[in-house]
């Protein structure tokens, strides 16, 4: 799928000495063992891929590794020599750089501001003409002006993995590095990724993605429970035996059943023909010639967005990110009303005019992308993270008052239904991995019934065992007769989830069509804002 | 060099704990602050945590000290959960104080069951529309609410100031800057006799336990938490940002006027150029010790309430300045903050992470 630049066969990393060198990292939580005696081994120029489920401990060894959390046992050495890695200043200065998965940037500041807090020099036009420089010899273009708020998410990464690549690491951590990239965007990073380790630098790739393991990394560690369960060429390896290591017997079994290669690629959950779809029926979600200026929340500015979206079938929308996906689901949601109730309309009602509450009371369900702070509240419980939205549609209290047995049912029943992985539904929702998370939020509101569910990102930063749930879930509520409409910047996700699929390029949203009959290379020039031949 | 590094888990009985630690620290300083002061250390302390509650009068005076505390600390918690930052509530205190107060002087010498009602009326309205105007220059002009609730408190000060020696002073009260002495029919109830103690402290805790209730068990309350917590999350799911604010500082207003109208109906019985001895503002400490939970706020309302009659005594018995009411206060709001910043943030000494590698 990538140009090589180089081949991996380049480097030799069995002849490298290790780098970096982790001997039976153990680490506990209360009543979690999160890492029980993990080794861990990268050699310069070696791109080392850690592979593993949500929990399965890769975020606590990394955080040891790069002086995050102090592992209860076990050590670590660097070049050799036996190090303690108290801080990630400690980490730093050693000469590991880390890109985390949920970005730190000021959003006020530019990014020369920003990069220049992170390093703690000053931001004059030195910094700014070497963040040129690194950037544009990475393949990872930046203008160092630019506010930080006005830029997308696939931008703001960059600015992380330039800020790292500025202190010339030795070792470069990645955590999943490109949940939010275009297929092009992911070539230009793997690029980026074997320049780098040609050069000798160190590279602990951090992905769920197994196909781009196998394409772009030398060695892989595999986690599961804590335990390092194996390690593997990835390359030697089928993509199918990489997931049966992650997932264990009885998980993997059941993903490989409904996902055959396990790998994004070939994600087929029973897609419908195009002619299966009921066309004829008036659509559940429809959006007429929706516009929306750009103001102080709306970056990108919507232009005569028109959308239908029937019951039975699940909709595509791809794109970059920041081209208009957000204000799209401000508008959807409710978070933005417009004038014209025509506009947004729910089976046939207008409801553009209308707050997100009623349009939820209508049968609309949503998934915000950000999880945090947006689908849920980091410092509630599950079982108020369950009312936040389920209390529109499911009984969860009665004239103004809240029922806590009933909330505390709702959120348990998605618990089990969805296999989230916490202690119970009084755990805070901070306190979930990623991907449990977004089970969680998926799973609330699939179980509220809803006639029209939007979904941004459905599986940003959730492993191979969580997407295939979500995507199950999602398909099997299409089926139920709803109508779904997934946003994301997956486009792997997008062709094998949706039975019809545009891009959004921006704030002008492409013509649909039928997935079956576009390919990658079609739906690429939609993202780019191209049309294609009838 | 020292800085504070966020802890991973910050511990949740800590956070009870904070208010008793921060109490024991204020304990300590204060012998201390006695000591140097070359105060008799046990009899200023006798004086001022003891004496006070050794009497029936006192402790009825204990709870007209705390019947205002309670129920604008309660209110306040709540606008605080919200994010709401409603630091005006002495402001609302007095024009509630001045609205229900003209009321009565209006009815002066009416007999009727319903002057009080009318008053307590017009004391929740007059504290709301002093909140209102914060109100609506944050919904509509994103202003900082905690700058202009503060700023009006002067002005509604300076407005009472000016009624007392103007419009409303009493005909036959020789000039002094006081209004007539409100009639029988415009007091509240006493609730023990030979004592200042009124129903205000019936209702304050009624209103705690009605806090309570809008906390735990309702949609707005839920609402205004989430809007306090994560307001994107409260955005996706309907939760109306400004009306939580407009009913945030509505309630704030209201029941701050309410205890201002209850403060002239009550202990005092007229209105005066000062009638509050900084109620709003204490309750702010209130609201904080009380870890923003209604029923904790009670108790906080005692201990500070304590600290009011402890100053007097202490003033009385010992000739101490009554600015050792505000010391003790000040200082328990300092302990209490910085116990908070130490659950959430370690301390470490070293190099720092910003510094150049």
């Amino acid at each position: 799928m990538v140009a090589d630049e180089l081949t991996k066969n380049d480097v030799a990393p069995g002849t490298a000495a290790p780098l970096v060198e982790l001997r039976g990292i153990t680490k506990a939580y209360p009543g979690v063992l999160a890492n029980d005696a993990v080794d861990l081994t990268v050699r310069s120029g070696s791109v080392h891929a850690l592979l593993g489920e949500n929990g399965a401990g890769k975020s606590t060894l990394v955080k040891v590794l790069f002086g995050l959390l102090q592992p209860d046992a076990g050590t670590i050495s660097w070049q050799g020599r036996e190090t303690r890695i108290v801080s990630p200043a400690e980490a730093r200065r050693l000469g590991i750089g880390m890109v985390f998965q949920h970005f730190s940037l000021f959003e006020s500041l530019t990014v020369l501001e920003n990069i220049a807090l992170g390093m703690a020099v000053d931001a004059d036009a030195a910094l700014a003409s070497r963040i040129v420089e690194v950037s544009t010899r990475y393949g990872l273009p930046l203008d160092p002006d630019s506010a930080v708020h006005t830029l997308s998410v696939g931008i703001r990464q960059r600015i992380e993995i330039c800020r790292c690549l500025l202190q010339e690491p030795a070792l470069l951590i990645m955590d999943e590095p490109t949940s939010v990239l275009t297929p092009q965007e992911v070539g230009e990073l793997f690029g980026t990724l074997r320049r780098l380790a040609s050069e000798g630098t160190a590279i602990l790739y951090i992905s769920h993605k197994l196909d781009e393991i196998r394409d772009l990394c030398d060695e892989a560690t595999i986690l599961r429970g804590g335990k390092r369960v194996a390690s593997a060429d990835p390359g030697k390896q089928s993509a199918n035996h990489l997931a049966a290591l992650m997932m264990g017997d009885t998980l993997a079994s059941d993903a490989l059943a409904s996902e055959p290669a396990a790998t994004r690629g070939d994600i087929s959950l029973g897609r419908r023909e195009p002619e299966g779809r009921p066309e004829e029926t008036t659509a559940r979600l429809r959006l007429e010639a929706v516009s929306l200026a750009a103001g102080a929340s709306q970056a990108i500015a919507l232009h005569d967005v028109s959308l239908d979206v029937h019951g039975g079938e699940i909709v595509g929308i791809a794109g970059v990110a920041g081209n208009g996906q957000d204000e799209l689901m401000r508008v959807i949601a409710g978070e933005v009303c417009l004038p014209r109730a025509e506009a947004v309309q729910l089976d046939g009602r207008g409801v553009a005019h209308r707050h997100a509450g009623l349009r939820r009371r209508l049968g609309l369900g949503v998934v915000p992308e950000e999880r945090l702070g947006h689908a849920a509240v980091p410092s509630m419980t599950l079982t108020e993270n369950g009312y936040l939205t389920g209390h529109h549609r499911r009984a969860l209290g009665r004239g103004g008052f809240l029922f806590r047995g009933a909330s505390r049912r709702f959120a348990t029943e998605v618990i089990e239904r969805f296999d989230v992985r916490c202690n119970g539904a009084e755990s805070l929702a901070a306190s979930l991995s990623g991907g449990n998370l977004q089970k969680f939020v998926v799973g609330r509101e699939i179980l509220q019934a809803p006639t029209v569910l939007v979904v941004a990102q459905p599986t940003w930063g959730v492993d191979v065992g969580a997407a295939v749930v979500i995507h199950k879930a999602l398909r099997e509520l299409a089926d139920s007769g709803a109508a779904v409409l997934v946003i994301s910047q997956d486009l792997d996700e997008l062709m094998g989830l949706s039975d019809r699929i545009g891009a959004i390029c921006a704030g002008r949203l492409s013509a649909l069509h039928a997935t079956a009959s576009v390919g990658v290379r079609e739906v690429g020039l939609l993202m780019g804002g191209g049309a294609l031949a009838a | 060099m020292i800085r504070l590094e966020r802890r991973a888990a910050p511990s949740r009985i800590m956070g009870w704990m904070a208010p008793l630690l921060a109490l024991l620290a204020t304990l300590i300083a204060g012998v201390l602050m006695f000591a140097l002061l070359g105060v008799p250390v046990l009899e200023a302390l006798q004086a001022f945590f003891i004496d006070p509650l050794s009497s029936h009068y006192g402790l009825a005076e204990l709870g007209v000290k705390a019947a205002p505390l309670i129920m604008i600390g309660v209110a306040l918690s709540i606008g605080f959960r919200a994010q709401v930052w409603n630091i005006g509530a002495e402001g609302q205190l007095i024009v509630g104080a001045i609205a229900g107060g003209s009321v009565a002087l209006l009815f002066h010498e009416v007999d009727a069951w319903f002057v009080l009602p009318l008053m307590a009326l017009g004391g929740i309205l007059g504290g709301m529309a002093w909140a209102a105007v914060p109100a609506l220059l944050r919904t509509r002009f994103n202003a900082n609410e905690i700058l202009t609730s503060l700023m009006l408190t002067y002005v509604a000060a300076l407005l009472l100031s000016y009624l007392v020696s103007g419009p409303l002073r009493d005909p036959d009260g020789f000039n002094f800057p006081e209004s007539r002495l409100f009639h029988d029919a415009a007091l509240l109830p006493r609730w023990l006799s030979g004592t200042r103690l009124h129903v205000g402290f019936l209702i304050a805790l009624a209103i705690a336990v009605a806090g309570w209730v809008l906390l735990t068990r309702t949609l707005l309350g839920f609402a205004l938490q989430v809007n306090g917590a994560a307001p994107r999350a409260g955005a996706q799911t309907g939760f109306n940002q400004h009306r939580l604010i407009w009913f945030a500082l509505m309630l704030g207003g209201g029941v701050a006027g309410l205890a201002g109208l209850f403060e002239v109906a009550g202990p005092i019985g007229q209105l005066l150029p000062s009638i509050s001895p900084g109620y709003g503002f204490t309750a702010i400490i209130v609201a904080f010790l009380g870890r923003l939970h209604p029923i904790g706020v009670v108790f906080a309302a005692l201990i500070m309430a304590l600290s009011y009659l402890g100053g007097e005594s202490a003033q009385i018995s010992l000739n101490l300045p009554l600015a050792v009411t505000g010391v003790f206060q000040g200082l328990l709001l300092f302990f209490l903050l910085a116990a908070d910043v130490l659950i959430g943030f370690r301390v470490v000494i070293g190099r720092t992470s910003l510094e150049p590698q």
